[in-house]
């Protein structure tokens, strides 16, 4: 749902007017652990992206057709663990949101 | 040429239905609201309307076909009584959060238990939260009238809320009386045709009904409900006025009997009105200044109507026809409330009658006006009519 400022602003009823706005919708607030990855240790193997159930592992294919682990969206990751459990190689570390507050 | 028809508030209603002509209704019988239903589903099987009838298997699964009908883009109806409304009553609430203007009668009838299947107004009470409009009638005339001016005042666009008519059951939804139908292409031009908002069918504007909504938005879709009720406050004049030009018939917030200079003054909802009318009638032949008022509008509660007639009357006592346990009685505690910024506060006293079905006799109503006349009115305490004591 697009964010709004005011009940007077928005449809009624809770109803959502145009398709596709789930990506207007950060999930992420949920977190209070926040995966940090060690790029120095991680061996690019996507096992974190191919587990991750909100799709919140960044990762593209190199020209060498090799994998490439860019990060986190932040965005939609709600903390669960799953790819710091299932990293080989223990390159992703759970910090508590507290540690980011500002 | 209007049609004057000797049948029964259940007939009534089912007739109203049959000229508004909803897309579709989906309903699930209990007493005393089936025969409501039973005449419908023989318009439809007669070919008189173009409804689609859904016969569901629970009242749950009735108020569910009928929210998803809605958001289809249907004109949509159902009608239920006591506890198929508590069966309903979790799909209330999301009806009504979705803003779809749904009608519904309720044959009022008493929540079990003990089980009951009589008149009282302990389901329509329950609901009173629910975010619907909620009308009253008298009698069958009247349930005919709500029903059609429920529908056009629902689906107004600032309004778009789901409205309940309340009928009392079996002494209104069973009993016989003349009823004044008008000519059904007069109510089909006055509902007209719904047009709505978000339908679900327009496959070229997708759009989603019903999603999740937590702490973000809530609160403001709350907001807006409010905003639908305050609307469907200030629309219902407006109505009532259109409805008067092609009736002949006059509504408003509250019907008042004999008020202009009443000082006892009854307040009652639905059936026992008449009764009350007929208790006024005698008292006033005694040169007793009675009055009643009968809401005929309960959801948005009328409050300042009632300040204005009330104020500087000598006592009020309020009916109620079911009781909020430990609480004072609901409609009693609304007239309290809304007397608060009264300057010249009349006495006030809370009687409870007629539950689950008790006879309401005009001794019985005598009763209350005998207390004020005393002075014998004590705004903390709830009495009762006809209770074996």
């Amino acid at each position: 749902m697009p964010k709004y400022d005011s009940w007077k602003e928005m449809p009624i009823a809770g109803v959502i007017d145009k398709p596709a706005t789930a990506r207007e919708y950060n999930t992420g607030t949920w977190r209070i652990m926040r995966p940090i990855i060690n790029k120095d240790a991680c061996i690019n193997c996507m096992q974190c992206w191919l587990y991750c159930p909100d799709m919140a592992i960044n990762g593209r294919v190199k020209e060498d057709g090799k994998t490439e682990m860019l990060g986190f969206d932040y965005n939609y990751c709600k903390g669960c663990g799953t790819c710091a459990e299932i990293c080989p190689v223990n390159a992703i570390e759970m910090k508590p949101e507290t540690e980011f507050l500002k | 040429m209007p049609t004057r028809l000797a049948v029964t508030g259940a007939a009534a209603v089912a007739h109203a239905m049959r000229q508004i002509n909803p897309d579709v209704v989906a309903a699930y019988p209990i007493t005393p609201q089936t025969p409501i239903v039973e005449y419908y589903a023989q318009f439809v099987a007669d070919g008189l309307v173009d409804t689609v009838m859904v016969p569901v298997e629970s009242e749950h699964s009735a108020m569910s076909a009928v929210v998803g009908s809605a958001a289809a883009g249907a004109r949509t109806m159902t009608a239920t009584a006591a506890n198929g409304l508590a069966l309903m009553f979790e799909v209330v609430y999301i009806a009504a959060s979705m803003r779809l203007p749904i009608v519904m009668p309720i044959v009022n009838r008493a929540l079990s238990g003990p089980i009951n299947i009589h008149g009282d107004h302990s389901d329509a009470y329950s609901v009173r939260d629910a975010g619907w409009i909620q009308l009253f009638s008298e009698n069958s005339q009247e349930a005919y009238d709500m029903t059609i001016i429920a529908t056009k005042l629902a689906e107004r666009e600032e309004v778009l809320t789901p409205a309940m008519v309340n009928l009392d059951g079996f002494i209104t939804s069973h009993g016989v009386e003349g009823v004044d139908l008008l000519d059904d292409e007069v109510v089909r031009d006055f509902v007209g045709i719904w047009e709505p908002k978000y339908p679900l069918l327009d496959v070229d504007n997708p759009i989603t009904h019903g999603p999740l909504d937590l702490f973000d938005y809530y609160f403001e879709h709350h907001r807006q409900q409010q905003e639908g009720l305050k609307n469907a406050y200030k629309a219902l004049p407006e109505v009532f006025a259109e409805y008067e030009k092609i009736s002949g018939r006059k509504y408003d917030f509250l019907d008042l009997y004999r008020m202009e200079d009443a000082e006892y003054v009854m307040i009652v909802l639905n059936s026992a009105a008449s009764t009350a009318k007929y208790v006024v009638d005698e008292l006033r032949e005694q040169g007793i200044k009675a009055g009643l008022i009968k809401p005929w509008v309960f959801t948005p509660f009328p409050k300042k109507e009632l300040l204005a007639a009330l104020e500087g009357r000598k006592a009020i006592m309020v009916l109620d026809r079911a009781m909020s346990f430990g609480k004072e009685a609901p409609l009693y505690s609304l007239v309290k409330s809304a007397l608060y910024e009264a300057k010249d506060r009349p006495m006030i006293g809370s009687y409870v009658y007629g539950l689950g079905g008790r006879d309401v006799t005009p001794a019985m109503l005598k009763v209350p006006f005998e207390d004020a006349l005393k002075g014998d009115l004590d705004p903390n305490e709830e009495r009762y009519l006809g209770l074996k004591e």
